[in-house]
């Protein structure tokens, strides 16, 4: 369905937007020069100081710093993991509870009062439980993001439309089968767009569990800047966990395009 | 094959209790071709799921090939009417026939070989490798005619499985529907308000009358085994059976019964 | 077994549970008290004055910064929306700038603010403006143009066409906003409350180390777990109480849409 000109105007849109960032960063980095405040440090300083902290490094390392693998890469795999496991966990039980309006009724309340915590009031308490370190980190991403997939998987599972039911039900399918090969893709959309909740409150989870709690790791460089006063690594810090949530971002909906594209071309053709 | 005897159902309790169905027999032979025609609102959806096991029957019971029918039996095949709903919009056409196959552990090559001829009955070879919402609504029905015979039911049960479409693809659903029964050999019993294809389709139709539905009357269709819509439409033969139908449809039945009736409203 | 008893079933078990595990010697009771003590410092907690003083001050944070964020993004998001360049422009802008999570600035705001009052609210003002402005700016220029020429062929002013035809129209997609936006808020205000530590011998409300701050005293060498588990306990039923709120506005107000984009 993509003409030329549609993907004409998509190339058109695309590169629209990184020009006006641009335009927007140029007026940002003038607005600092001018300004010359203290904890505002120009674009180009930031850049020059995230080069220097991990894009320094030999040649033959892609030219990444050591600081790279030993905190960027362990603030990755903490996020990413804690995600996945969230994710899994939350997908497999809200297609259980989903399909089960008897079970779901016994927990919908303790999931409401749970999910309704905000995550930072937790910190204090699993640190004392799980101690610094990546226990805690993952216990705190995994326990605030399980959330948002949990309830969408619920609601995905359990909006399933009548006439599947009754059609799934004329074959005899096993529950197993039927909950893995008929609700799990039903859900899908719904999944994935509690999957993209989920990873952007991942991203802030990860941060503020490390600014409490962590021995290493790109929050933990920010509270050792903090402390240092390094007002541009403190900037880099910021702009890196901005890159990071923006291409997780695109990477996720890149994945949700292949995986539903069914669902998205269907709608965009039936039109709701 | 099936049996059903005194099948009655009851919505709901106490004061906003509704009788759907009232006390409905009748049996279906093998190789039949059975059609169930009544107007809109008697129950004629509630009459489909109590009898396949679907919907559990407040009064009465279904027996499958002798035995009661509780669960929908693994020989009995469904089509619905909501074509769109039913088939898996996130599986291929291929994927969607072979569905069932897969879920009853058929090996990968068989599947293949099974669901490529039941394409090919329903002149759907080329479309193996496209999605549901990339078809016309003829051509999903008839995806979805393909999976309920491609696992050899013995019997298919389908509710009102062309109301959707336009009159020209009922037409050809209805003539394919005939040359695929013959093809798997399949008892079939079609639930439809349309009076003339009820008639078209069928070797008996039953007449149903509105909620509380029983039967009003059984009709046998006495028209040749081979149908053609134009040709067999202009028979008087047809053109006789059709106007019986419509009018027990409308009237009920003309003779007196120890269980009255209802009078239905005008309906074609 | 109506729903409502099975909700309750439910919860008296899950609670019993913890009671049971929380009493057997698999935990640590000093580290996970069951829930009869955090019952009871509950009730305790729920006379003290000192207390009540930091729940005020994380909720009232809350909600200034809240109510600002909406004042800031709201008719800035209209302006943008209405202006088809700007909305695109400020669309991409907002694009790049909504990922970089606000919790990361907690830090700098520590540094370049302070502890005081003000660094919770502004921090928390900064995160929330971002949702109610992406969904503003896309709730008006997705506004159905067939009301728009329905209400030109009525010849509404350009006030009655704003305050008639356009406000209604966007406020299921901005109160959505607004919801994502409270619960950042929240998340932003107990953040700096945790990282800032308490502070409760302070001058004002708005100064206090809030729950957060109370909580993080609390659970410091693990001294008193049951008083913070108490405290995160209210922390949640002020979220609760919070969401709860939002639906409600939004079924009262809004109830001819679900505030998700039609499109």
């Amino acid at each position: 369905m993509t003409t030329v000109v549609s993907r004409r105007r998509r190339v058109v849109e695309i590169t629209g937007k990184w020009v006006v960032f641009a335009l927007f960063v140029a007026a940002w980095q003038v607005a600092t020069e001018l300004a010359e405040a203290p904890y505002f440090p120009t674009p180009v300083t930031i850049g020059r100081t995230m080069v220097d902290l991990w894009l320094s490094g030999p040649a033959a390392h892609l030219f990444l710093t050591d600081a790279v693998g030993t905190q960027i890469v362990p603030s990755l795999l903490r996020l990413l993991g804690g995600w996945a496991a969230a994710g899994a966990i939350g997908i497999v039980v809200g297609l259980i509870l989903g399909r089960s309006g008897k079970a779901y009724d016994y927990v919908s309340p303790t999931i409401s009062f749970l999910r309704s915590i905000p995550p930072p009031a937790l910190l204090p308490v699993f640190l004392v439980l799980f101690h610094i370190g990546t226990e805690m980190q993952l216990a705190t991403i995994i326990f605030g993001v399980i959330w948002p997939v949990l309830l969408n998987t619920i609601d995905g599972a359990h909006t399933l439309d009548e006439t599947v039911v009754e059609t799934t039900r004329s074959m005899r399918l096993s529950r197993t089968r039927f909950l893995a090969t008929v609700v799990f893709p039903a859900a899908l959309p719904k999944i994935f767009a509690g999957l993209r909740v989920s990873l952007s409150l991942a991203l802030i989870l990860m941060v503020i569990s490390e600014l409490v709690g962590s021995t290493n790791g790109i929050g933990y460089q920010m509270i050792l800047a903090q402390r240092n006063f390094a007002i541009a690594e403190m900037w880099a810090g910021i702009v890196l966990l901005g890159i990071l949530g923006y291409v997780l971002n695109v990477l996720l909906l890149a994945v949700q395009n292949q995986v539903i594209g069914w669902h998205i071309r269907s709608k965009s053709l039936t039109g709701r | 094959m099936l049996d059903v005897t005194e099948i009655s159902h009851t919505y709901g309790s106490g004061a906003k209790s509704h009788v759907a169905l009232g006390n409905i027999t009748f049996s279906v032979e093998k190789g039949e071709v059975v059609c169930i025609v009544g107007p809109s609102g008697c129950g004629k959806s509630t009459l489909l799921r109590a009898i396949s096991g679907l919907l559990p029957p407040t009064g009465g019971e279904s027996r499958f090939m002798g035995q009661r029918i509780t669960e929908v039996p693994t020989d009995l095949a469904f089509v619905f009417q909501e074509y769109s709903k039913s088939l898996f919009p996130w599986l291929t056409v291929r994927g969607n026939v072979a569905f069932p196959l897969k879920a009853q552990g058929m090996p990968r090559r068989q599947r293949a070989e099974v669901v490529a001829e039941a394409l090919g009955w329903v002149g759907l070879a080329d479309a193996v490798e496209k999605y549901p919402w990339q078809l016309s609504g003829g051509m999903q029905q008839r995806v979805a005619i393909a999976r309920a015979l491609v696992s050899q039911p013995a019997l298919l049960l389908m509710d009102e499985p062309f109301a959707s479409v336009d009159a020209q693809t009922r037409a050809e659903l209805e003539d394919l529907l005939l040359r695929v029964r013959r093809e798997y050999n399949t008892t079939v019993l079609l639930v439809t308000h349309d009076i003339d294809e009820s008639v078209y389709l069928s070797d008996r139709v039953l007449v149903l009358s509105k909620a509380p539905s029983m039967i009003v009357s059984t009709l046998p269709v006495t028209l040749p085994a081979e149908r053609d819509q134009i040709l067999t439409k202009e028979t008087d033969e047809f053109v006789h059976l059709r106007g019986e139908v419509a009018r027990l449809l409308r009237y009920g039945t003309a003779e007196p019964t120890s269980v009255p009736v209802p009078v239905d409203a005008a309906m074609e | 077994m109506s729903r409502l008893l099975r909700n309750i079933i439910g919860t008296v078990g899950v609670l019993a549970l913890c009671e049971l595990v929380g009493r057997s010697g698999l935990v640590n009771p000093n580290q996970l008290p069951p829930p009869s003590v955090i019952g009871a410092r509950l009730v305790e907690l729920f006379n003290d004055y000192e207390f009540s003083l930091d729940v005020v001050s994380t909720v009232l944070s809350w909600a200034i910064a809240l109510g600002i964020a909406v004042l800031i993004a709201v008719p800035l998001g209209v302006l943008f929306g209405s202006v088809p360049l700007v909305g695109s422009a400020a669309s991409a802008i907002v694009e790049f700038l909504r990922p970089i999570p606000s919790v990361a600035m907690i830090p700098l705001a520590l540094v370049a603010l302070g502890g005081a009052a003000e660094t919770k609210i502004w921090l928390a003002v900064f995160g929330a403006v971002w949702p109610i402005l992406f969904n503003t700016v896309h709730a008006v220029s997705d506004i159905d143009p067939v009301q728009i020429n329905t209400a030109k062929a009525f010849n509404l002013t350009r006030r009655q066409m704003l305050t008639a035809v356009k406000l209604p129209s966007i406020a299921p997609f901005v109160l959505t906003g607004i919801r994502v936006s409270g619960s950042i808020a929240l998340i932003l205000v107990v953040s700096t409350e945790v990282l800032a530590g308490g502070s409760s011998a302070s001058a004002t409300i708005l100064e206090r180390g809030g729950l957060g701050g109370f909580i993080t005293d609390a659970g410091t060498g693990g001294a008193r777990m049951d008083l913070a588990i108490a405290g995160t306990f209210v922390a949640g039923l002020i979220g609760f109480v919070i969401n709860i709120v939002f639906v409600a506005v939004q079924r009262r107000w809004v109830n001819w849409s679900d505030g998700d984009r039609a499109r």
